[in-house]
């Protein structure tokens, strides 16, 4: 009977969903059956970020992986654990209802947590409970009867360690069975009783008291490093000599690889300029694309290694702690204690920041913010950070410590206490109202997974390449062609951008900057870090400047007091299309980003100008 | 007494809840809080000793002054 066969032959696709709290594995066991090959989507009508993988089980089957966002209850109190909620009840525009849901869970907070579980099971979707971290259940002394969980709960239960392939292989055999149970209808689950919050956890405490014994309460590892690492001093100390260590590292390791690469782009230009015929092209190639590009691109060590830093203190369970080690200042200032991850990521760059911004349950608390966010130094300021503290700060020692990196450091920091200065003001001005609040775990310390890790820091080179390549390309072609007609003969002065940047100059002037300046700062809309690559492309087609690297050229283009009120100027920086264009969506409308601009561009021409005129007075 | 008033390293149990909204109550049950469970004062934060983190369970909650100001607990004498 063909039609038969056909159906058998024909199998469909399980859409699977992982549900859990934060920091439960959810993204490493993600990461290890999918191999990564994640699509990183938009739920439709909101932004909040979602991965989707597909990958097959030993039988054949296929499975859709859904990573959603950490909740801890059905309630959904901000933006995206309202997605999380409105994934698995099929209530997302555009999205198949799962068919199945994997409940993850770390098994150290089992007694905690149960209660979740029961909630999940009114979702009336087929759902297993997946107890991850067992290994590290039983070295802290947990020993969970898991055929007496299943009894109880209802569900299957299966143990995991999800970073092991020998621990995810009970889960990948037990799947494959499973999901064909939840296709065919066979493991729904009975209807739910309507059950308050406060019954459900006495019946998860039962469940708990009959299946998991903890044999001793022995000071585990996360207890003992925490009561060094939280003390309210030492905590704050040691938080301080990581992110000095970390501003060291970025000057200290990435020389020779910057050497190198600057080499490279040098070699490229010689080769360019000595086989090419002079003209246009020869000008375009070597002074527009090349000088432009690489003067972006030599950053890119000095951002992986940043990145290394910053991605090994969230896999490890410290960034969290870092959260609580400065939330105290946090609620001085009036902040939300959850503004500090959207905060955090603001270091890589404003925008998945300000995203991340949804987690906030207060909307005035969103608002403010999102409008601080870009005060954190973003990846994109580095390059410019780096030229001129190369060009014009001594590398020199100050004790045991590079003056390069405390001059970088110290800009970082001046950034950060703008912006409590800033949530301060808002908070008693527009955003008046709304208790601030915290209310999270700190995760058990763990070894990052070390394939997580690289892919991680690969995903965060990747957008900085690209950058450079979406970017940086058009804008140096284009500046290459503003700088270079109509004509070249009287210098800058005569060519378009010349034209342009004396009508904005005598505005910067006042606050030390010179023409060329005025004209970087053009096409710097676009991006911060366009500003390095077009400073690059106007030196190199000006034939006054002194060839070589960007770097000498300004030494001897620049005052000290210039350079210094430049700097000073990027604390600030307003100038970034793409974060006035993330803070409209985010709030529905340009009043907020308009806002955000003019506030920061006071702030970036004041700090200038004192910066300026500070340094002259002095004589530098 | 409300887990607020708690020094360090003193083993109490929560009675119940004393939250000003609903919501916050239910945030508080969501995380792992309940009656009858055992909680202890670990750390606290330089200013004010705002925030503060709890030992529940096995794990480790920061919360802020109105959060731990909503939970009432009394003392387990030992």
């Amino acid at each position: 009977m063909p039609d038969v066969l056909e159906v058998d032959v024909e199998q469909k696709t399980a859409r699977l969903a992982l549900l859990g709290a934060p920091n439960c594995g959810k993204t490493s066991l993600f990461n290890a059956l999918t191999g990564g090959r994640a699509k990183v989507a938009n739920y439709p009508g909101v932004t909040v970020e979602y991965r989707k993988g597909d990958f097959d089980l030993s039988n054949g089957q296929g499975i859709e992986l859904l990573d959603l966002p950490g909740v801890y209850g059905d309630c959904g109190h901000s933006m995206d654990e309202r997605v999380a909620i409105d994934a698995v009840r099929g209530k997302l525009k555009g999205e198949r209802r799962p068919d199945g849901l994997v409940f993850m869970m770390d098994a150290s907070h089992i007694t905690t947590h149960l209660h979740n579980v029961l909630q999940a099971k009114n979702y009336g979707l087929p759902m297993v409970l997946v107890l991850n971290m067992m290994d590290m259940a039983a070295r802290d002394g947990i020993d969970i009867d898991v055929g007496q969980l299943e009894a109880m709960l209802g569900i299957p239960v299966i143990s995991c360690v999800a970073v092991r392939a020998s621990g995810r292989a009970h889960l990948l055999d037990f799947l494959s069975e499973w999901t064909g149970d939840v296709l065919h209808g066979s493991a729904a689950l009975p209807d739910p009783e309507a059950e308050t919050l406060k019954d459900l956890q006495a019946k998860a405490r039962h469940i708990t008291g009959g299946a998991v014994s903890r044999i001793v309460q022995a000071e585990t590892m996360t207890q003992r490093i925490d009561k060094i690492v939280l003390h309210p001093v030492l905590g704050l100390v040691i938080l301080a000599a990581i992110l000095v260590f970390m501003f060291q590292a970025v000057y200290w390791w990435a020389g020779p690889f910057m050497d190198a690469i600057e080499g490279g782009f040098g070699w490229l230009q010689g080769t360019v300029e000595s086989v090419l015929p002079d003209g246009w092209l020869k000008s375009l190639i070597s002074d527009g694309i090349i000088a432009g590009v690489g003067s972006v691109l030599i950053f890119l060590p000095q951002i992986i290694i940043l990145f290394a830093f910053i991605l090994l203190l969230e896999a490890s369970g410290y960034m969290a702690r870092a959260a609580f080690l400065v939330d105290t200042l946090m609620a001085k200032v009036g902040l939300n204690g959850r503004a500090f991850i959207p905060l955090l990521s603001s270091f890589a760059c404003a925008i998945p920041g300000i995203m991340a911004a949804r987690t906030i349950e207060q909307e005035r608390d969103r608002l403010t913010t999102i409008l601080i966010a870009p005060l954190m130094t973003c990846a994109a300021r580095w390059p410019v950070y780096i030229m001129i503290i190369g060009a014009f700060i001594p590398n020199t020692r100050v004790g045991f410590l590079g003056l390069q990196g405390l001059v970088a450091f110290g800009l970082v920091i001046v950034g950060i206490i703008f912006a409590m200065i800033m949530a301060f003001i808002f908070k008693r001005t527009l955003m008046k109202g709304a208790k601030s609040t915290l209310l999270i775990e700190l995760p058990s310390y763990k070894m990052p997974v070390f394939k997580d890790y690289l892919m991680g820091l690969w995903d965060r080179a990747k957008i900085f390449i690209n950058r450079a390549g979406r970017i940086i390309l058009p804008a140096s072609i284009i500046i290459w062609f503003l700088a270079s007609y109509p004509t070249k003969e009287d210098g800058i002065a005569g060519t378009f951008a010349g034209m342009i940047g004396s009508v904005i100059e005598p505005i910067l002037r006042p606050i030390g900057f010179n023409l060329e300046i005025a004209i970087s700062l053009i096409p710097g809309m676009a991006a911060r870090e366009v500003v390095v690559g077009a400073l690059a492309t106007i030196y190199a087609l000006d034939s006054e400047a002194v060839d070589g690297p960007i770097r000498e050229v300004l030494q001897n283009s620049w005052s000290l007091p210039t350079a210094l009120a430049f700097l000073a100027w990027f604390v600030f920086a307003p100038q970034c299309l793409s974060t006035l264009a993330i803070m409209k969506k985010e709030t529905n409308g340009w009043k907020w980003p308009l806002f955000a601009f003019g506030y920061l561009f006071v702030l970036a021409y004041v700090a200038a100008g004192v910066t300026y005129h500070t340094a002259m007075a002095f004589g530098l | 007494m409300t887990l607020r008033d708690l020094s360090k390293n003193t083993p109490a149990r929560i009675l119940g809840f004393n939250a000003s909204d609903q919501d916050l109550e239910t945030r508080l049950r969501e995380i792992g809080f309940a009656e009858g469970d055992q909680v202890e004062a670990l750390h606290f934060g330089l200013f004010g000793r705002n925030p503060m983190s709890v030992r529940l369970n096995g794990a480790l909650i920061a919360l802020r002054k109105t959060e731990a100001e909503a939970v009432m607990v009394e003392i387990v004498s030992a």
